[in-house]
């Protein structure tokens, strides 16, 4: 048996202990949930950190930095600065008028039935695709790691899938948060070991560091080049570069706010204070987890080098690479199967929102009104559509196979989260006037438009040369009607203006009069739900 | 809690009451005077450096010490504006606490005194 996988078996079976204890903790709606709201602010930003560092920032950004340099410190700096909006805008709004899901705050003056089915479509899209990339990614990683243990592709897909649907299924919410924060944990130790081993190899002097990341030396076509990789734009070159990467920044400051996976933690805590200081931990983790991408990219692309890399697996495994390089198999196990705790634990909270939303939101709130009919149905609801969601994920991603182009899911996910969600948030919270069809509206056209705009970017539409065959080929061979892949620049204002629209184009006094009743539950916490313990 | 959202004799619901209380415009107001300019001030920080980076790359290329250069500078000066915008909001959050929780307090007790009646 290889390092990676004994280590990777301790982590399971130490998760499992977790799920089991937490299963008999686990009765009862809010318990399932939220656990309970019994959440502390620290474990609270641990486990949103968590959620949020997925593999592909640990792997994915690593890797990004290692081959392109400086534009990848780019996705760095926007994945913590987005956390200011979730501080300033979302999270105790959020915790104060909601129960499980973002629904929730909208249901308040709204009419519940479209909106609720709506929001409930949104937060299944997003979260169904990011799982899919998730698993994708971590079946090739699986398979790729572990080479030589006869793990394939599909025994690890389907292996992630079942961890994460015992997780979700017999721990719900309580069990998914102490995963998450077991492996936010470790991978912080990782990336901090890996950043001491790097200024080690520099003899800890960061002039020396910076000095090697201005002539790194690589092979491109059989050409030697050496290329200051501290530069920009090796990336986002022009004409359409620069605008790239606004539309990039766009879709983190907006989208992080608006992803289910996310805002469900919120409920997790007793009240809107410590959802506060829960982000504030958040941000804590996030950025120094960010800054140190730069001794693992720039420390990749130094000391292993672009063409080693390139031949022993590709980007994804600059940092696993580098663990090797500089401390040997041992450690290499240890940064392998934290990259496996990494995406294990966020499919399983990407598994608990969508079902939640679905359960919450669409079974009891929309086809049955608003009524539990039995009590526990709403829980026994989740179980079964969280183990759905998971046999369809296992499904999709077996069928697309290792080598398909998922990175563009990831994109889609952040695009609906900010283009869709994220509008009808901010509206429902801050405006007045903003009504039922001004919610439909703009988060049918917000989804719409971050789904169209992928459909016909470069990840989707391209003129592949005959030689590139399979999975790998574009699925529209032509030039790409939108020139970027991340839609956000024109889907973000394209689901404002669609609630603006619909709002000023119908009368719906209701929602109007209610404003005040969500006014002041988001901004005092009057009314808000409760944890388990002050029953 | 008593039924908040039936209307009194006067056909004011409890939140129209604390909607229109001078606490809560209060709160309003000391809520407003932090997180517009901070959100306003983050986000013109934050689009400053792809716009810097994407318009502007020679410039952002000027090396400041050895090989360190503006456009890593101002990447990572972005953390640090997060930071402290993080704790300057944690302790203005306090005073949304105190006001906030005597609203809470006001709202609860005017309901039980009309539900004693």
């Amino acid at each position: 048996m290889s390092a990676p996988l004994i280590m990777f078996l301790i982590f399971i079976a130490i998760t499992l202990g977790i799920t089991y204890w937490a299963s008999k903790r686990s009765a009862g709606s809010s318990a399932y949930f939220a656990a309970g709201r019994q959440i502390r602010s620290w474990q609270n930003g641990v486990a949103v950190a968590g959620d949020y560092m997925s593999a592909a920032s640990f792997l994915g950004i690593a890797g990004i930095i290692a081959f392109q340099g400086y534009d990848g410190f780019m996705f760095s700096v926007g994945w913590l600065v987005a956390y200011l909006t979730v501080l300033l805008v979302i999270a105790e709004p959020l915790r104060n008028a909601g129960k499980y899901t973002m629904a929730d705050v909208l249901a308040y003056r709204l009419k519940p039935r479209p909106v609720r089915a709506l929001a409930s479509l949104s937060t299944l899209t997003v979260s169904t695709f990011y799982m899919i990339a998730q698993m994708v990614g971590a079946g090739a990683l699986v398979a790729l790691l572990l080479k030589g243990s006869g793990i394939s592709y599909t025994t690890a897909v389907v292996g992630v899938g079942i961890l994460m649907i015992v997780y979700v299924v017999f721990g719900g919410m309580l069990a998914t948060t102490w995963v998450q924060i077991i492996k936010a944990i470790l991978l912080m130790a990782g990336a901090f070991l890996l950043s001491i081993l790097v200024m080690a190899h520099f003899h800890f002097s960061f002039y020396a560091f910076f000095d090697a990341i201005g002539h790194v030396t690589y092979h491109d076509k059989g050409q030697e080049v050496v290329k200051d990789f501290l530069q920009p734009g090796l990336r986002y070159k022009p004409p359409y570069g620069p605008l790239e990467l606004i539309s990039l920044g766009l879709a983190l400051i907006f989208g992080t706010a608006g992803l289910p996976h996310i805002l469900v933690r919120f409920y997790t805590v007793p009240d809107a204070k410590t959802a506060r200081h829960s982000v504030v931990w958040a941000m804590a983790l996030i950025g120094s987890f960010y800054i140190m991408t730069t001794f693992l990219g720039f420390g990749a692309a130094t000391i292993v080098g672009r063409d080693f890399i390139g031949t022993h697996g590709g980007t994804n495994m600059s940092a696993p690479l580098l663990a090797q390089a500089l401390a040997g198999d041992i450690f290499f196990a240890f940064i392998c199967s934290i990259a496996f705790a990494t995406i294990l634990a966020v499919v399983a909270g990407l598994t608990i929102s969508a079902s939640t939303s679905f359960a919450h939101d669409f079974w009891t709130n929309v086809i049955h009104r608003g009524t539990e009919r039995k009590p526990g149905e709403e829980v026994r609801v989740a179980r079964i559509s969280a183990f759905v969601v998971g046999a369809v994920a296992i499904a999709i991603a077996i069928l697309l196979g290792p080598t398909a182009n998922v990175a563009f899911l990831v994109a889609l996910a952040f695009a609906v989260a900010a283009s869709a969600n994220l509008p009808v948030i901010v509206l429902s919270i801050f405006w007045r006037r903003f009504n039922t069809t001004g919610a439909v509206a703009g988060l049918a056209v917000g989804l719409l438009a971050s789904i169209g705009l992928i459909l016909v970017s470069p990840s989707l539409m391209a003129v592949d040369p005959p030689t590139v065959t399979g999975a790998a080929r574009h699925l529209i061979q032509a030039k790409a009607w939108f020139p970027l892949e991340n839609p956000g620049i024109l889907s973000i204002p394209l689901g404002f203006v669609g609630a603006i629209l619909g709002t000023l184009l119908s009368h719906e006094p209701s929602s109007t009069h209610k404003f005040n009743e969500l006014l002041v539950r988001s901004n005092t916490g009057l009314g808000a739900e409760k944890a388990i313990a002050s029953h | 809690m008593p039924d908040a959202t039936k209307p009194d004799q006067n056909g004011q619901s409890m939140w129209d009451r604390v909607a229109a209380s001078h606490e809560f415009r209060d709160l309003m107001a000391t809520k407003k005077i932090f997180i517009i300019p901070a959100f306003l001030f983050f986000l013109v920080y934050y689009f400053l450096l792809p716009i810097l980076v994407g318009y502007a790359p020679h410039f952002m290329s000027i090396k400041v010490w050895g090989n360190l250069n503006l456009a890593y500078l101002f990447a990572l000066s972005q953390f640090f504006m997060a930071w402290t915008i993080a704790g300057l909001y944690v302790r203005a959050g306090d005073d949304f606490d105190d006001i906030s929780n005597d609203i809470i307090e006001k709202a609860l007790k005017h309901e039980n005194s009309k539900g004693a009646n």
